[in-house]
Parts: structure tokens; sequence; C-alpha cells
């Protein structure tokens, strides 16, 4: 059994500690916006935040997790109220849309730890987050957007 | 009370019914289980819908519906092409609630979504559609009042009688208009009156994207449900021989592993069911994790394949094709590929005299391009449900083209098309790959074989070496110039594995008295595709390196060689058939020129190039400009002129050729695909690189022209000339031209400055 806490919710698994958060997620939990990109931790799309980082839970053991904090996109907001999120919406960042969440998880990260980016540390945080429809350009408006939004909100 | 006509045609989009049980819905819950604020979902509604042409459903309490009938892959379609119907129905875009239709090709159109088409097809009939459902309210309101009907005017949804003041919304008329029928000749709004067309509305589906919501077909689940995955050989010219699954089918959560033929011997392909392998080697097991794991543990034994024969049906007969066994190489490709360069090619098009005007030429200038395999890389890897009984099949997941893949899986399965339902989800993009729908047949096959409900899913590395690629392509383009440098001649000659690249009747032609056109291929077992403009985006990186080339040859500047030769094939022809538009052409070079300040003094400090090209009945140019930081090149600011006619949703359209040109900027600098003995060298994104954010320009100015054309093609044009732009400004940058793409591993700082 292993015991593990999501988006603040207890659950008890009886699982193989060696399965990647990631299918565990998506396949026992019903959390399926976290996303299966490469299984390599390439490209970022199934990002998810244990105590607070973003890590790629393709390539991170349950067992990791266990005791620890996770939170999905799922959880980073009730309905999308997050300023990464109100960003994300304001400049209809998405084309396809299925990298997005993983994008999303990384720049609350960024905006957690550093409350007003520059071009560079954005450019230097969210390089591990392919987009192959190329939103590059929105994802950066839209962070230093979101940190604007953080700010009024205190 | 409707017009049902037996043969699809413009009409037959256009019946109507009063649909009482909203059966059509039933199916979709899934995808439209997720409520919105203060929109109201089907559970509540089932009953009380009542439907107005085929896409368009109104409640008496006045809940409007529109029914996007045509797959979403990141085009944006799913707002877009409602905004078209909302326009011409007059409704209030703001409380409108947009579905994903049914896989209903009577009722809903072509339902395809490629060759940048969605708008252009669907422009007038959605149109129509919302004009006359809404001459259907106009039609109820005005028996309900008892006043001419020429009296009335809508606005946001309401239905306004000025003289008696009288107003009520389409929810109110909605059950009398449906008894209406259907108005052949409904009058169109004027273009100047739009105030939902030509305005951005944001993404219907962006909320859902944000939460996470499940949109995708990764996502779909359903009870009792298996998963699925293929061993596939490891190189193309290669096939299963046998294989020992003991270990395997030990492994926790496996249920089944066996062999699936995929097309019997002799199946009469369609042009889309361009198959990788044939023989499947499946694994079955409880989840996803279990069965990648359980992969590892086969023992498997392949051979070579040795020649093989396609059969192809379709409307030009029967057609048998031989596709080589050879395991191929990327080195032996090129050998081959130059081998066939110098050899007779089948003559594509020719005007004047090409050999005379060679012949007496002062100068020859010549240069060969060439292109590798690309790989589509779509984010969200091949997938799809499949749940086949013994007397119908239920599929769900992304697809372009239901509408293509339907009459396959009728043939694999052996059960009539009506009892087969393909739902389309949202897809994590598709770039023409996911027009191929061969694995809608493996999942179903799988289902019917396991008597289950299965997901079949390709790792990332499945979906990147056996994909349908963008072909290989070389092009040797030369130009004859006289004694005062006049163009006098010009001369393409291209050639692929396994198609040529040449569109013979695309600019250049039509501008030069001589010229001449040629193509050849080889064939190959490396299967190929539609990728993102194909050709086009092969060709828009050679044809526009060469004229710029040729421009400083002749001391001309590169805007106005391009300008020269289009002002040529409007006032003088050369030829019949050429197949594009000199004045919209021109045009999207004068409106680059301007906003990118061409040969501004303030510009001196970017390394420029320009490239402009015509597909999709679309043009496009771009300027890019390349500054230099830490002694390497990098992409700084781009400018892109686009005439796609109307614009139907401006920040999308926007956003998309923002995508266009950030795409076409990686895979011009990253893009290959190579084989060793018919294995890809490439299989997940730490071997074939992608462009990620540190790499992406600053800026990326999108400029449309001004006019008031129906809507050609968007999700194309702006791609293929990226390549053309980059290379001629990574010239400028280094003073080195490039001819082999991807241009990326030839810009070693160390040699370049």
């Amino acid at each position: 059994m292993i015991s593990l806490t999501i988006n603040n919710k207890p659950y008890q698994l009886d699982i193989d500690p060696n399965t990647p958060l990631l299918w565990v997620l998506r396949d026992h939990l019903d959390l399926v916006g976290t996303k299966f990109g490469c299984g390599l931790a390439q490209c970022g799309a199934c990002t998810v935040h244990l105590n607070g980082e973003a890590i790629r839970s393709c390539v991170t053991k349950v067992s990791r997790a266990e005791g620890q904090k996770v939170v999905t996109i799922e959880g980073l907001s009730d309905t999308g109220e997050h300023p990464v999120q109100k960003a994300w919406l304001e400049l209809d960042v998405a084309q396809c849309g299925y990298c997005q969440t993983g994008q999303i998880m990384s720049a609350a990260v960024l905006l957690n730890q550093n409350k007003n980016p520059t071009d560079k540390d954005i450019d230097a945080a969210m390089s591990g987050n392919i987009c192959r429809c190329g939103t590059y350009l929105r994802i950066r408006e839209a962070i230093h957007l979101a940190a604007e939004i953080q700010q009024k909100n205190g | 009370m409707t017009q049902a006509k037996s043969s699809i045609n413009r009409r037959s989009f256009l019946k109507s019914s009063a649909l009482a049980g909203g059966g059509l819905m039933l199916s979709f819950t899934w995808l439209s289980s997720f409520k919105e604020a203060g929109k109201l979902t089907d559970p509540e509604l089932a009953d009380k819908w009542i439907e107005l042409t085929s896409y368009i459903k109104i409640t008496p309490d006045n809940q409007i519906k529109i029914l996007n009938p045509n797959p979403e892959f990141g085009q944006n379609v799913m707002t877009s092409l409602p905004m078209i119907i909302a326009e011409e129905l007059d409704a209030d875009w703001q409380t409108i609630i947009v579905e994903m239709g049914p896989h209903d090709n009577m009722k809903l159109g072509p339902q395809f979504t490629g060759g940048s088409n969605s708008v252009r097809m669907y422009w007038k009939p959605l149109r129509e559609a919302g004009a006359a459902a809404r001459q259907m309210l106009l039609s109820a309101a005005a028996q309900t009042w008892n006043v001419p009907m020429e009296e009335l005017s809508t606005k946001d949804g309401i239905i306004h009688h000025v003289k008696s003041g009288k107003s009520g919304n389409y929810g109110q008329f909605a059950t009398k208009a449906a008894t209406i029928p259907v108005p052949k000749d409904a009058k169109l709004k004027e273009i100047k009156n739009f105030n939902v067309v030509r305005n951005s509305k944001k993404n219907v589906e962006g909320q859902k994207i944000v939460t996470g919501k499940p949109l995708f077909g990764m996502d779909y689940k359903q009870e009792g449900m298996l998963i699925a995955m293929i061993e596939h050989p490891p190189a193309f010219g290669m096939k299963l021989k046998s294989f020992d699954a003991s270990e395997t089918l030990k492994m926790p959560g496996i249920t089944d592993v066996f062999k699936q033929e995929l097309y019997p011997e002799d199946f009469e392909q369609g042009g889309f069911d361009t198959r990788t392998f044939n023989d499947l080697l499946v694994v079955v097991g409880k989840s996803t994790w279990e069965v990648m794991n359980a992969r590892k543990k086969l023992k498997v034994t392949w051979e070579p394949r040795g020649d093989a024969k396609d059969v192809f049906g379709g409307r030009g007969g029967k057609r048998e094709v031989i596709v080589p066994g050879a395991l191929e190489s990327t080195d032996a490709q090129r050998k081959k590929m130059q081998e066939l360069a110098s050899q007779p090619a089948q003559e594509l098009r020719k005007d004047g005299d090409p050999e005379a005007a060679f012949k007496n030429a002062a100068q020859i200038i010549e240069r060969t391009y060439n292109a590798p395999f690309l790989a589509h890389n779509c984010m969200e890897p091949m997938n799809f449900f499949a749940h086949v009984t013994e007397d119908k099949a239920v599929l769900a997941g992304p697809l372009q083209a239901p509408g293509w893949t339907e009459p396959m899986l009728s043939k694999l399965l052996g059960l009539p098309p009506e009892k087969i339902e393909i739902q389309m989800t949202r897809m994590g993009g598709g770039f023409g790959r996911r027009a191929y729908g061969h694995y809608l047949g493996e999942a179903a096959l799988i289902s019917k074989k396991t008597k289950a409900p299965i997901k079949l899913i390709y790792s990332r590395e499945d979906d990147m070496t056996y994909g349908i690629y963008r072909p290989m392509y070389t092009a040797t383009y030369r130009a004859a110039l006289d004694a005062n440098k006049n163009l006098i001649g010009f001369h393409v000659k291209g050639g692929g594995i396994p198609e040529h690249p040449v569109h013979a009747n695309r600019f250049p032609a039509g501008a030069i008295d001589n010229y001449l056109a040629e193509g050849w291929s080889i064939p190959s077992n490396i299967t190929i595709g539609a990728f993102r403009a194909p050709r086009s985006n092969f060709n828009a990186a050679a044809e526009q390196s060469f004229l710029d080339e040729l421009a400083e040859a002749m001391g001309k500047d590169p805007i106005d060689f391009r300008l020269e030769l289009l002002k040529r094939a409007k006032e003088n022809p050369v030829g019949k058939n050429n197949d594009y538009n000199p004045d919209r052409y021109a045009s999207v070079l004068q409106l680059v020129k301007e906003k990118s300040g061409w040969n501004g003094a303030e510009n001196k400090k970017y390394s420029r190039g320009v490239a402009a090209y015509f597909c999709h009945n679309s043009y496009a140019a771009h300027v890019i400009d390349f500054i230099i930081k830490d002694g390497k090149p990098v992409v700084e600011q781009v400018f892109s002129a686009v005439d796609c006619g109307i614009v139907v949703n401006l920040d999308a359209a926007t956003n998309m050729v923002q995508g266009a040109v950030v795409d076409g900027i990686g895979n011009a600098l990253y893009g290959a695909l190579t084989h060793k003995e018919g294995a890809a060298e490439q299989n997940n994104f730490h071997r074939y690189k992608i462009i990620r954010m540190n790499e992406a320009p600053q800026k990326i100015e999108v400029h449309f022209v001004q006019n008031d054309l129906d809507p050609t093609g968007l999700g194309e044009p702006p791609f293929p000339p990226v390549f053309g732009a980059l290379a001629n400004a990574l010239y400028k940058a280094t003073g080195k031209r490039y001819y082999d793409q991807p241009y990326g591993p030839q810009l070693n700082p160390r040699r370049a400055f």
C-alpha cells in the first residue's frame, strides 16, 4: 500500500512502487490533466508539483511521492482562477492545448519562486516544456501577465 | 417539412427536423459532460433541443447550441466555424454553447481537417445554415405576431417588431420554426455588417484546456477498457518471424499477447489507408504502465520482409504497387538521389525554348537543395479507443478525416458504415499525420480479437519510429542569364523518396519565357504522407533561397526582383495554367516590405531574409531578422504578411501564423529523421530536436491583407516560406548559403565566424 496526498486529498493505493507517478495519476486516479508526451522527461507535458517543485511525473516513481505533497493541474485552482490560468485564458495561448497543462504547472512554480521574471528567466525555466504548435511567444507574454495579476492579488 | 435528398450536396447540409430526443447527443456525454458556468448541458436538456438545420439546436427557454462539424487539432475550428454560423444566425456569441458534432457526413458536411480547408469549405454552407435558421425563426415570429416578416429585425438573438414594440428571443419561436421548410435562398449578411466574424473570439475550450479537463483521445476512458500497445519491427523492410511471450504473459496485469494482421492479402487501400507495418505484435493489459513494462519482456525474431505488394482501389481503378524490401540508410539514399538527379526525368511543364536559353546564356547559376524525412511529432502520440462487438463498432479518439477512415474500417470489420460510430476528440496536434487512420484499423481489430473495449496507445518511440513521414526531397534549380544579367531561362528538376516535390505551375512559372520543370522519384518502403503544406514546405525553402541568390547575382533587391517577376506574370503571363494570382502574391510582399521597414536604416543591425510562397489558395511572406548573440546567430524577430481573404477570428489567426513561424524555424534548423538499415535513428525528443522556448523569437508581428474575398487556407500557407526566409537571413548573418536542411548543425560558430 502506498499513501499519497494529491491536491490535498489522501489516497491509499495497492500498486507497484516503481510505477511512474504519471500513470498512477492518469490510469488509477482519473486525473488526466497531466499528459503523456515522451516518457523520458524531455517534453514537460507531464509536469506536476512535488512539494512545490516542478517535476516530470513520467520518470518519477510513485514511491518517491509517498508522504509528499503532490499538486496536479486539477488541484492548481478550483475553477481556473490561478493567475497563470487566468493569464493563459486572457491571451488565448493554446492551439491544440495538449502541452498547456504542463506549461502552466512549470510557469506556476517559476512565479512562485520569482515574482517578476525577465524573459531570460522565463526562457530558462520553460525550456523543458515543448509546445509543438509553437505558442512560445504567448506563453512568455502570459507569464508576464500572470506576474502582474499575482502582484495585484497581493 | 424537410427536403432531405439522398446525395450529399449543399441542400443536404440544411435538413431540418424537430428532434425531440436529442439522440445524436447521447453518445457525446463524455465530451460534453463538463459544465460551464451558467450554461446548461445535455443531461438537463436532452429532451428539449429543437433542431434548426443540422448545425443549430435551440431550446424553448433560449439555450442555443452550435455543432462544430470539423475535427479540431489546434487550428481553432471549434471556435471559428461556429462563429460563422452565429454571425448569420445573428445570435449573441457570449451565450452560445459549442459542441463537437458527431461523425455524420450527410448532416454535417465533409468533416475533414486537412489541406487548410476547414474554413474555406465550410464558409458558404455554414453561412447558409445560419441564415436559413434565422429566416425560419423570423417566419415563425411573423406568423405568431401576424405581421409581415419584412418588418422584423434581429439583434443578438432577439427578434424585434419595431412598429408594435414586440420582441422575443429565438427560443420562444424555435418549436414553430422547426416546422417551417428550410428556405433555399435565405439572405446572407453584407460583409460590412459582420459583428462576430472578423473579430477576436476566445477559444471556446480554453477554460477546459487550462484546467486539465479530459478532452483528448488519450484521456478517453470506459468501464472495463484494456490498454493495447503494438511491438513493431525495428526497421522498415522487416517483418515478424516468431515470438515468445511467455515472460510477458507472466507480468502483472497482462491479459493477452498475439499477432494480428492489419490488412488481409490484396486488401484494396484507399488514398489515406497508408500503414507502416502489416504484422502487428499486440500486448494487451489492464494499465498503460503494465503494458509498457511487459512489452520489454517480449522475445521476438524479425526477418527481412522482401519486396511486397500494395493494392490500391479508388476512382482510377485497381492499381498494384511493388514496395521494395531493402533496408534503407540515409547515406545510401542521398547517393541514389544524386545519381537520379543527373538522369532524364519526367517533363512536367515546358514554356518557350529552355534548351536554347541555357545554350545561349552568358551565365548559368545552378544550385541543389536537399531536405530529410520529417516526423510529425504531434504532442499527443497516436492512440484510439475501439469497442467492436458482433453488430457494431464504436471508436473515439484523435482523427483528421473520419470519412476517409470509415470505408477501411467497414471493409476490415465487415460492418456497414452506419454501424460504425467514430467520435472525434480534440487532437493534441495533427500536422497531417492523423489524416492516416491505420491506427483505427489496428485498434478496431485488437478490440474485435480481445472482445473488449480497448485503447491503443503508441509510445513516443512508436510514434516517431513508425510514422507516415514528410518525404525526403531534393531539387536542382538552374537560371540562365544573358550578358546584361536578364533572366532568360529557368529550370527546376525535383526528385524525392518516394515522390517529387515539384509544383510545375506555381510561381515563377508564368513569369519567365523559357521554363522547364521536371520530376523524378525513387520508391521506398519508408511510409510517407501529408506534413503541414506537403511539397510546399520543401519548395519554399529551395526555390525562395534560389531566387534570393539569383537576385543577388542580378544586382537586384530580393523583394523588387520578385515583384518584377510577378508584374510580368500579371501583364503578360507565359503559359496558361499558372495557378497563382500575381496581384495577391505581390500584395503580401508589399505588405511585409512596408511593415518590416525593409531597407530602413534602423534595421541595418539585423541580418534580414525574405521569402514568400503561395499554397492552399493563400499567400504568405515573411521577413526574418537574425542577430548575433554570444557568437551565434539567433532569430530576433519576424514580420509576417498573409492574404487568406476574410479572417474569421483575428487573434486566433494571428496565433496560428505565429505558431507556423515557430514551427518553420524549428524544422528548418533542427528537423530530420534519418535511417540506418531501415531503422529510424531518432526515437524520442532527446535525439529529435524540437524548437524550445529559449530558441523562439522575441517578436512575431503578423499582418493580414485587408480584403473581402471568401476565406482561403491559413494553417499551412504561412509555414513554407519560413524555411526560405530563414535560409536567406542566415546567409546575411554568416556569409554562407545553406542548401541542406536542417541548417542548425551547420551553424558551428567557430567555422561561421
